[in-house]
């Protein structure tokens, strides 16, 4: 079992903890001036995206993740997974299941890349990339000449996500959005 | 491309000058004597988590291993114990220890004694000093029992291990094992009080167990607890001070209980430094004694976040 000890540790490192994969977002050494000396890490459960804080007595060690994060190209859902390939030209596949979906479901537009996390060579998150550029297939219908007052009405995008839009947003119409906190951000001009 | 220059300003590099001048006026106003000792010794500290540089010195066909000085504190005291009345001293010292944003393996201590002082006049002289740096406020002074009393409503002398595990366990996700009274002390403080610390603050009476080279001495509790105190700056440790031990016989046997834990942990030990306990043997005036980071209080003064802002060549350029 490979494991790295608490001098190693730095942020972007993937370790194993209660069993699933984590990454260290931040490391920051606590050493009194006379004692022993502790690591607190700031930690992101790949799987759950659960992010916590843990401290560690220096010179423990934790066991290394073998994860990879990926860039995949969407391709189609089949209505029980998700199917990517792999943007490396080896048109490799990987099914992501509902679980390794999640968030990003209702992003997913085919032929955009995404980053996905695998674990043991198994698909465990998927994410969007922070902006995405998305169809408008139902709202309201938009107000003429309303393009200054504010006000906003819910649209649903082709890929299921629904996001709040200025009034004078059309059907058709495509958007930038940020996938972060579903912001709108512009439409696109096609 | 190789990276050749400072990884201080200028800016910061001139105050840095005047924060030194500072100091030096402060403590000839005072008439204290400003002393250098040795940077390169044969011995070095025994405790266990401060560790020393080793240096090896070519003498004809032998050579014999010494150490860069962690701390100037032995050949000062021995210069106390020769009747140099009180003195100061900024010096650099070397501690083989990661670089963090506030550790740098070389960096610079002002160190000094005060004849006859208690411990809580060297309190207002350091206070008096920080406040001639930085400028700031009255630093408020709590007790170490104060201090968890009020953010953690315990008393750290009376708590038992198996409290102490038991509390911790609320307040921190923490993973390793064997770790003693102290270190879940010192963990509490960093982690639990020292974020809801006034900017600055002086904490006193240490417990017993972290007294280091302070004397011991019943509170008004009747607890043995360490005259010793920290001075914290916006959650830093900034100094350290002592009324310092003199017993040459206690000093002998806290080395030598140094030692043993040393040897528990794998690490080399060192031997007792027998010119510091024939020092203290032939009499250690009653001194108090404290070691301040000039270069965190520069961090403190021009806002550094890193210690390498106010150093010109930090451990990684050199």
């Amino acid at each position: 079992m490979a494991t790295y000890s608490t001098s190693e540790f730095k942020s972007g490192l993937k370790v194993i903890i209660d069993s699933e994969p984590c990454s260290m977002i931040e490391v920051e050494k606590v050493k009194p001036g006379k004692g022993q000396a502790f690591d607190r890490v700031k930690l992101r459960n790949l799987v759950n995206g659960r992010v916590w804080e843990r401290t560690y007595k220096s010179g423990e060690s934790i066991e290394v993740a073998d994860v990879m994060e990926l860039e995949m190209e969407y391709l189609y859902e089949d209505g029980e997974f998700w199917h990517f390939m792999k943007t490396d030209d080896s048109f490799e596949q990987v099914a992501a299941d509902v679980n390794a979906i999640a968030d990003a479901k209702i992003w997913l537009k085919e032929q955009d890349k995404y980053t996905m996390v695998l674990w043991n060579e198994a698909p465990i998150s998927v994410t969007a990339p922070n902006f995405v550029e998305l169809e408008v297939t139902d709202t309201d219908p938009g107000l003429k000449g309303d393009t200054a007052q504010g006000g906003t009405k819910p649209a649903t995008l082709s890929s299921g996500a629904v996001v709040k839009v200025p009034l004078f947003v059309n059907i058709g119409d495509v958007l930038r959005v940020d996938t972060r906190n579903s912001e709108y951000q512009n439409r696109v001009t096609k | 491309m190789v990276d050749w220059r400072p990884s201080a300003s200028l800016q910061n590099l001139q105050q840095r000058a005047q924060v030194l001048a500072k100091i030096r006026r402060f403590f000839s106003e005072r008439d204290v004597l400003e002393v250098e000792t040795p940077l390169l010794a044969s011995s070095t500290v025994a405790d266990v988590y401060i560790e020393s540089i080793s240096a090896e010195v070519v003498d004809g066909n032998s050579s014999r291993q010494n150490f860069l000085q962690t701390s100037p504190e032995y050949f000062m005291k021995r210069l106390l114990a020769s009747g140099s009345g009180s003195i100061y001293q900024i010096a650099k010292a070397f501690r083989q220890e990661e670089k963090t944003a506030r550790h740098n393996i070389e960096f610079t201590l002002l160190e000094w004694y005060r004849l006859s002082y208690s411990l809580d006049q060297l309190m207002t002289e350091l206070e008096h000093l920080v406040q001639d740096v930085l400028d700031c406020g009255p630093i408020p002074r709590f007790s170490y029992r104060e201090i968890f009393q009020q953010h953690l409503q315990i008393d750290p002398h009376e708590i038992t291990l198996e409290e102490l595990q038991q509390l911790v366990s609320t307040e921190i996700d923490l993973h390793g094992s064997g770790l003693s009274k102290t270190d879940y002390l010192q963990l509490l403080l960093s982690n639990s009080i020292e974020p809801k610390l006034p900017p600055f603050c002086i904490i006193y009476d240490y417990p017993s167990e972290q007294a280091a080279l302070a004397t011991l001495e019943a509170d008004a509790k009747g607890v043995v607890v360490a005259k010793r105190f920290e001075l914290f700056g916006r959650g830093m440790e900034l100094a350290n001070g002592y009324f310092e031990l003199s017993d040459a016989a206690e000093q002998r046997a806290r080395f030598e209980a140094d030692n043993v834990a040393r040897k528990g942990k794998g690490l080399q030990t060192h031997d007792v430094d027998e010119k510091l306990i024939a020092a203290l043997e032939s009499g250690l005036p009653s001194c108090s004694g404290v070691a301040m980071g000039v270069d965190r209080l520069l961090m403190l003064l021009v806002e550094a976040k890193t210690i390498s802002e106010v150093i010109s060549f930090d451990s990684e350029r050199v």
